[in-house]
């Protein structure tokens, strides 16, 4: 009575942020051919029949002879928003053996007595990339490593910091959410990146059930663990040395949001994130620094329209099938990687939903 | 080749669903595939022949499930009114067969949707009982994985929450002559027996919907004999002959024991 396709290590099957966790990579064509991403851009067709994923992925490719950590020159700097505080862009784009899954706004905080890494980055390799950086511009220690949410663009840097023992800041539900997640997450980066390249699921040491705080010596940060929203474990961080908000994944500029948590939830956490009173923020993705209030208007049109037009689809007995065609369209053309993501947002917009 | 060893018991418990990792679906050859759905031909329907007639019932599927937890299914039926029952089966997932409706006096059987958890590239098969009893079957190609392992985001408890409670939404103008459309929403986590509970680490044991018997009257709408490939939460849309005098009934139970009855009024024609 056992049946060969079981798969329980695989528990989440979702397209988050950067990584298609439904189905195959998305280089797979709809036609159930294989592209493979090719460094230069262009596109190849895979070896078929015998051929690894792996060599089918890097089609034939070495990428240890690529420059240094495999990241794309592209995304090798980093902008000082504040002073003491850097960033680095993330591209709007999902994993690539190119981009290492660099695709979040990652950086840190240097304080007078330590470092603070606001983002661990989305790989090993993403990781020590930024370890790097830090030591190019500080001798400090670095004490603190934030573990935003979930979601592997944010959370498989975190082993590049281990050997310095820093505090590993989460929200008191990650560890269930990595529990449940982690280890299928660990399994879709290694087959994009490499085995060595993917990092490892890291808990978090210092959990935040509903506010926090951290000092780096005369600089308080201020944490808050949200309510379900982008997902079931966002924390944010508010900088009161420089003024700026880090509602990582809970502000999206630019990139379409994905929706893991609750549509409601995330509306009304907006408003406590508005409450806070930061004029600008570091979003999880878009500009390394953007005005607090457009962006969150930006987001808040997004996510209402998807609410809106998903709740009249549901009164309207439109089928789940069709809404994912038809709701949010208006917003198309205001999103980079919309097509990606819209439907999978309106799938979940419409569970919550239609038992409203 | 890969063994085949299929669950296609309608009645799968927790304990049948022993941990393998061995990955199929994506890969396999056509022959494989064939191979399968012969094999799970056999063991549904015995000897009986079951001939290719893609036109008898056309499966609406996404090619690719933007959620492998929720892939919504049409079924349309060409020949409504020689249409005795209804299977849908999906090959590859752990407990392929999925739905199995048995149409009463008081269903108009044109169309008919439901959503499924598809656990990997697969085919679907839907396969029509006609009155004088052929069974035509059409196929469609499903990409998805992990639908039937994908936790449910939330606890045990939460996801148990108000399990049972029933909706039914109408549409359409109702005119004595028309059938009238119906959305059937059921609460219910229908735990596939894959997923793991975040606190405990252990399995979640498999529950789900058994048996869920709509009737109008005292005509049978139709009975839908469900498996844990049915998505959490069943959503169910179907049509109803509205001829029969009195309520709708649903009787909905699960192969825990629980037992659920709702009835609800239909919309009363205009005329």
């Amino acid at each position: 009575m056992v049946c060969e396709t079981l798969a329980l290590d695989v528990p989440k099957i979702y397209l988050l942020d950067g990584l298609q966790y439904n189905g195959k990579r998305r280089e797979e064509t709809e036609d159930g051919g294989t592209d493979v991403p090719r460094i230069d851009g262009r596109r190849r067709p895979a070896v078929s029949g015998g051929a690894t994923r792996r060599a089918a992925l890097f089609g034939g490719f070495c990428l240890c002879c690529l420059p240094r950590l495999g990241l794309a020159a592209e995304s090798l700097s980093m902008d000082e928003v504040a002073p003491g505080i850097f960033i680095r862009r993330g591209p709007d784009a999902e994993a690539t053996p190119a981009n290492a899954d660099g695709i979040a706004n990652i950086g840190f905080i240097v304080g007078r007595d330590g470092v603070l890494v606001t983002e661990s980055g989305g790989s090993l390799t993403d990781g020590q990339w930024l370890r790097a950086e830090i030591a190019k511009r500080t001798d400090k220690p670095i004490r603190f490593v934030m573990l935003t949410h979930v979601h592997p663009d944010h959370v498989f840097g975190a082993a590049a910091f281990r050997g310095d023992n820093p505090t590993f800041v989460g929200h008191a539900a990650l560890r269930g959410a990595l529990d449940a997640r982690g280890a299928f997450y660990r399994q879709r980066l290694a087959e994009i990146l490499g085995e060595d390249k993917a990092g490892e699921v890291v808990y978090p040491t210092m959990e935040v059930k509903d506010r926090a705080e951290i000092d780096l010596g005369g600089r308080v940060l201020r944490l808050t663990a949200h309510g379900s929203a982008h997902t079931s474990c966002d924390l944010s961080m508010l900088d009161t040395g420089s003024g700026l908000l880090f509602p990582a994944d809970l502000l999206f500029v630019g990139r379409i949001p994905s929706l893991d948590g609750s549509l409601r939830g995330w509306l009304g956490e907006i408003e406590r994130l508005k409450g806070m009173g930061a004029a600008k923020a570091v979003p999880g993705h878009g500009p390394t620094l953007v005005d607090v209030a457009p962006a969150f208007a930006d987001l808040t049109r997004y996510l209402s329209a998807l609410r809106d037009e998903t709740r009249k689809a549901v009164a309207d007995s439109v089928p789940i099938e069709s809404a994912v065609r038809t709701v949010a369209q208006g917003e198309k053309d205001r999103w980079a990687l919309f097509d990606t993501y819209n439907g999978r947002n309106v799938t979940q917009a419409y569970q919550e939903l239609e038992w409203e | 080749m890969k063994r085949l060893m299929l669950a296609l018991s309608l009645t799968l418990s927790a304990a049948a669903l022993a941990p393998t990792h061995v990955m199929a679906g994506a890969t396999d050859t056509d022959e494989e595939r064939a191979a399968r759905w012969s094999e799970i031909k056999k063991t549904i329907f015995g000897d009986r022949q079951v001939e290719a007639r893609e036109s008898a019932v056309t499966i609406d599927a996404p090619a690719r499930a933007l959620d492998a937890a929720l892939v919504p299914i049409g079924l349309t039926l060409a020949d409504k009114d020689n249409v005795k029952g209804l299977y849908f089966i999906i090959d590859d997932n752990p407990s392929p067969y999925a739905a199995h409706f048995t149409f009463g006096p008081a269903a108009d059987p044109g169309e008919i949707r439901l959503r499924v958890r598809v656990n990997n590239y697969t085919n679907v098969h839907a396969v029509v009982e006609t009155k004088d009893g052929k069974l035509l079957e059409s196929a469609k190609f499903v990409k998805a994985s992990g639908g039937c392992s994908a936790p449910m985001g939330m606890s045990d408890e939460e996801a148990m929450k108000g399990m049972g409670e029933m909706r039914m939404k109408f549409s359409g103008e109702p005119q004595s002559a028309k059938p009238v459309e119906a959305t059937l929403m059921v609460r219910h986590p229908n735990f596939s027996g894959m997923q793991m509970n975040q606190v405990t680490r252990d399995y979640t044991p498999a529950r789900y919907i058994e048996k869920l018997a709509v009737s109008h009257g005292d005509q049978l709408v139709f009975q839908l004999d469900g498996d844990i490939s049915i998505a959490s939460n069943p959503v169910i849309n179907f049509a109803i002959k509205p001829d029969g005098k009195g309520p709708v009934k649903v009787a909905a139970s699960d192969n825990q024991g629980g037992r659920w009855e709702q009835t609800f009024q239909l919309p009363s024609a205009s005329n």
